[in-house]
C-alpha cells in the first residue's frame, strides 16, 4: 500500500494559513505574544523545508531518543481480550511502543523538534508547562543536552503525585517552579508559563508539550509527533502486511493521538478512537472535554472546553496527572466535528483496571495515561466484535507515576 | 469582567478575579452594574476589560447587544489580537461599540497599521512586555513609544501596566491622552474590602490632581 496521494481531498492538510481547523485552532494570544507566534510560523515554516534541519530532526531521534520505537505484538492481552469475544472473533492488539523513547515517553520526539527550533531562533531560555511530569523531563532532558537553562511549570498538586519526575527534572538541571493558582495542575501551570513568555519573550522560547497553545504550535508539535503514526504504518505494513482496522490512543492535550493518527487519516478503512479521561464519570468530576465541553477559546485556540454557561472555564479532574487539562487539541475538535475520529472516555476506575490487567498478562507497567486506552481496547471497543479479526495499534507510553 | 484563567495577569488581578468569581459574579451582574452606572453617570465613559471566552460564549453579537443595552461604550479583550477579529471586532464595530485595541513594546513599525485597522476610542499603550501589576516601565521608553504611535494614529493613546503613583501619571500624562491604573486600585479593594469607596476615592483624586497640574504646567509652557 502506498502513502496516500496529497493531492486528493485530504484529512492531512489542516490547518489553514491562518492556523485554522475548520472553526478550531487560532492565534488567541496577547498582543506582546503576537510577533513572535508570527516569527515562530515564519521560522517553522522555513525549517519545514530545510533538508539540514530534518536530517538533525531524524538523527537525534534515532540516535538520541532511540528511534524506531518497537511495534509490539501483544499477544497474552490479546488472548485475554478474545475470552470475551464471539469465538474466532476479537481483535489482535498491537502496542507503538513509545515508552521505550529516552526519558519513557512520547513527549521527547516534540522536545527534540522544538528545541532546534528554539536554537533556529536564538532563543537562549527555554520554559514549559507540565502536568504527569514527562514533558517536563523531556525538555529538561533536551535543554540539558543542548545546553540551555530551563524552567518548568508544574502545579502544586502534580508536584506533589509526581515525586519522581520532579526529581528527575531538577537532576537534569531544570528549575521547577511549583504553580499554586486554580486547582494547581497543568491548566494552571500552562497560564504561568504563558505568564513567564509574555515577560520574557526576547530571549525565550515556550516549548508547549502538547497540541494546544496558539497556531503554529498545535500542527508543529503534531509533526514532531508524526513519527509515530509514520513509524507504525510501516512497521504493520511490513510485519502483517496489512494497515490495522482501529487505532487506539488516550488524550491529554492529544499530541500522541494525533501523532499516531495523523499519518492514517486518509486510509479510508482505518478507525480511530481517541479516549479522554473521565475521572470520576462523566456526570461528576472529569477531563473528557469532547463529551462534556463546548467550543470556547483558553491558552491561545479556540476548541472544545469543559466550561459554564458564563464561559468560565472548569477545574478538570483525572487520576492520571497527564490528562487532567480541561481542553483538547483543536485539530482533534476538529476531527471530531468532521466525523473521522471517534472520541469516547474511560473513568479513574476502569483506567486502573486496565493498569493491572496489563502489567500481569504483558509484564508491563504502563503510565495511567495510556491505561486508559487499554481499558478501552479491554472493553470491547476494539473491534472484536466485527466478522474479521482486526488489529489495534495504540501508541504507548509509559511513565513514571507515583504509586500509593 | 473575571475569568477563570487570566494569562496577561500579575498576582494581584489574578487574585481579584478569583475573588470576584468565589462571590458568585456572573456575566449577568456585570452587565446589570454597568447599566445602574450608567444611570447614575450619563456622561463618564465606561469600558469593559476582560479575556475572549466569557466575551463571545453566547455569540459575539449576543454580547453586542448587551453592551449597547448597558450603555458600554468600549471593550478592552485581552486575547483577541487583530489576526482573530472575526470573533468579536465587527459585531462590536456594527453594534457602535468601540474595541480598544493595544500595542505593546513588541508591536513595531510593520505590525502597528493591523493594530490600528479596526481599532477606535482610544489605543491602549501596554508600556512593559509582561503581565499586569509588576514592572513599570522607563519614562524614556514611554516618551519615544508613544510620539511614534500619535504619529501613526488620530485616536487618543493612554498608556498603562505598572503605574502606580500620582508621579509616574502626571509623567505619563505629559505625553500621552490618558493614564492606566489596574493593578493599584485592585489592591485597595482588596485591602478593604467592602469599605474600598474611600480610599479609592482618595487615591484616584491624587493620580487626577497630579495629572492636572502636569497639563496645566504643559499648557503654560505652550503658551510661553
Ligand atoms: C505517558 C503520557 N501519555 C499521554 C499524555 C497526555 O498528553 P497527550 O495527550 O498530549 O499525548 C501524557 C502527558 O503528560 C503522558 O505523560
Amino acid at each position: 500500500m502506498n502513502t496516500p496521494d496529497p493531492s486528493l481531498n485530504s484529512f492531512r492538510n489542516q490547518p489553514d494559513e491562518r492556523g485554522h481547523f475548520g472553526q478550531f485552532g487560532g492565534r488567541y494570544v496577547a498582543e506582546t505574544l503576537m510577533p513572535l507566534v508570527l516569527d515562530l510560523e515564519r521560522e517553522y515554516k522555513a525549517a519545514k523545508i530545510d533538508p539540514a534541519f530534518k536530517a538533525q530532526f531524524d538523527d537525534l531521534l534515532e540516535h538520541y531518543v532511540g528511534r524506531p520505537s518497537p511495534l509490539y505484538y501483544a499477544e497474552r492481552l490479546t488472548e485475554e481480550c478474545r475470552k470475551n469475544a464471539p469465538s474466532g472473533k476479537g481483535a489482535q492488539i498491537w502496542f507503538k511502543r513509545d515508552e521505550l523513547n529516552h526519558t519513557g515517553a512520547h513527549k521527547i520526539n516534540n522536545c527534540i523538534g522544538q528545541i532546534l527550533l528554539a536554537i533556529r531562533m536564538g532563543k537562549t531560555r527555554i520554559i514549559a508547562e507540565t502536568g504527569a511530569g514527562q514533558h517536563g523531563v523531556a525538555t529538561a532532558t533536551v535543554c540539558a543536552r543542548f545546553g540551555l537553562p530551563c524552567v518548568i511549570y508544574m502545579g502544586a498538586k502534580d508536584v506533589e503525585r509526581q515525586q519522581p519526575n520532579v526529581f528527575r527534572m531538577k537532576l537534569l538541571g531544570a528549575e521547577v517552579v511549583p504553580v499554586t493558582s486554580g486547582a494547581n495542575t497543568l491548566k494552571d501551570a500552562m497560564n504561568e508559563a504563558l505568564r513567564d513568555w509574555v515577560a520574557n519573550v526576547h530571549d525565550t522560547f515556550y516549548i508547549i508539550g502538547t497540541t494546544a497553545g496558539p497556531h503554529p504550535y498545535p500542527e508543529l508539535v503534531r509533526d514532531f509527533q508524526s513519527v509515530i503514526g509514520k513509524e507504525a504504518r510501516a512497521q504493520m505494513l511490513s510485519r502483517i502486511n496489512r494497515l490495522p482496522d482501529l487505532l487506539v490512543a488516550a488524550i491529554g492535550g492529544g499530541s500522541n493521538a494525533i501523532g499516531l493518527f495523523h499519518p492514517f487519516l486518509d486510509d479510508e478503512a482505518v478507525q480511530m478512537l481517541g479516549i479522554e479521561a473521565a475521572g470520576h464519570g462523566l456526570d461528576k468530576e472529569h477531563a473528557a472535554s469532547l463529551a462534556g465541553g463546548r467550543p470556547g477559546i483558553l491558552h491561545g485556540n479556540k476548541t472544545y472546553l469543559l466550561q459554564d454557561e458564563d464561559g468560565q472555564i472548569a477545574e478538570a479532574h483525572s487520576i492520571s496527572a497527564g490528562l487532567d487539562y480541561p481542553g483538547i487539541g483543536p485539530e482533534h475538535s476538529w476531527l471530531k466535528e468532521i466525523g473521522r475520529v471517534r472520541y469516547d472516555s474511560v473513568t479513574d476506575t476502569e483506567a486502573l483496571d486496565a493498569f493491572q490487567l496489563l502489567c500481569r498478562t504483558e509484564g508491563i507497567i504502563p503510565a495511567l495515561e495510556p491505561s486508559h486506552a487499554i481499558a478501552a481496547v479491554a472493553r470491547g471497543e476494539d473491534g472484536s466484535g466485527s466478522d474479521h479479526p482486526g488489529q489495534s495499534v495504540w501508541a504507548w507510553r509509559q511513565g513514571y507515576f507515583h504509586c500509593r | 469582567m473575571p475569568f477563570t484563567d487570566p494569562m496577561a495577569d500579575g498576582p494581584a488581578i489574578q487574585k481579584a478575579n478569583i475573588r470576584s468569581l468565589e462571590a458568585g459574579t456572573t456575566t449577568a451582574d456585570i452587565f446589570a452594574h454597568a447599566t445602574a452606572f450608567r444611570a447614575r453617570h450619563p456622561q463618564v465613559p465606561l469600558v469593559l476589560m476582560g479575556y475572549a471566552n466569557p466575551m463571545t460564549i453566547r455569540g459575539a453579537d449576543w454580547f453586542a447587544d448587551q453592551c449597547v443595552k448597558a450603555g458600554v461604550d468600549g471593550v478592552i479583550c485581552v486575547d483577541i489580537p487583530p489576526e482573530e477579529d472575526a470573533e468579536l471586532g465587527p459585531a462590536l464595530r456594527s453594534a457602535g461599540v468601540d474595541l480598544i485595541r493595544l500595542a505593546t513594546p513588541t508591536s513595531d513599525a510593520a505590525r502597528l497599521p493591523a493594530i490600528l485597522d479596526g481599532s477606535s476610542g482610544f489605543l491602549y499603550y501596554v508600556s512593559v512586555a509582561g503581565i499586569t501589576g509588576l514592572q513599570q516601565a522607563a519614562q524614556s521608553s514611554i516618551e519615544e513609544a508613544v510620539a511614534r504611535l500619535k504619529a501613526a494614529t488620530d485616536i487618543p493613546v493612554a498608556v498603562g501596566f505598572g503605574v502606580r503613583t500620582p508621579e509616574q501619571a502626571a509623567a505619563i500624562a505629559k505625553v500621552a491622552d490618558g493614564v492606566v491604573v489596574g493593578s493599584a486600585i485592585v489592591e485597595l479593594v482588596a485591602q478593604h474590602g467592602a469599605n474600598a469607596a474611600g480610599p479609592v476615592r482618595e487615591y484616584v483624586a491624587s493620580l487626577k490632581a497630579a495629572i492636572n497640574s502636569a497639563w496645566l504646567n504643559f499648557e503654560v509652557r505652550l503658551k510661553i
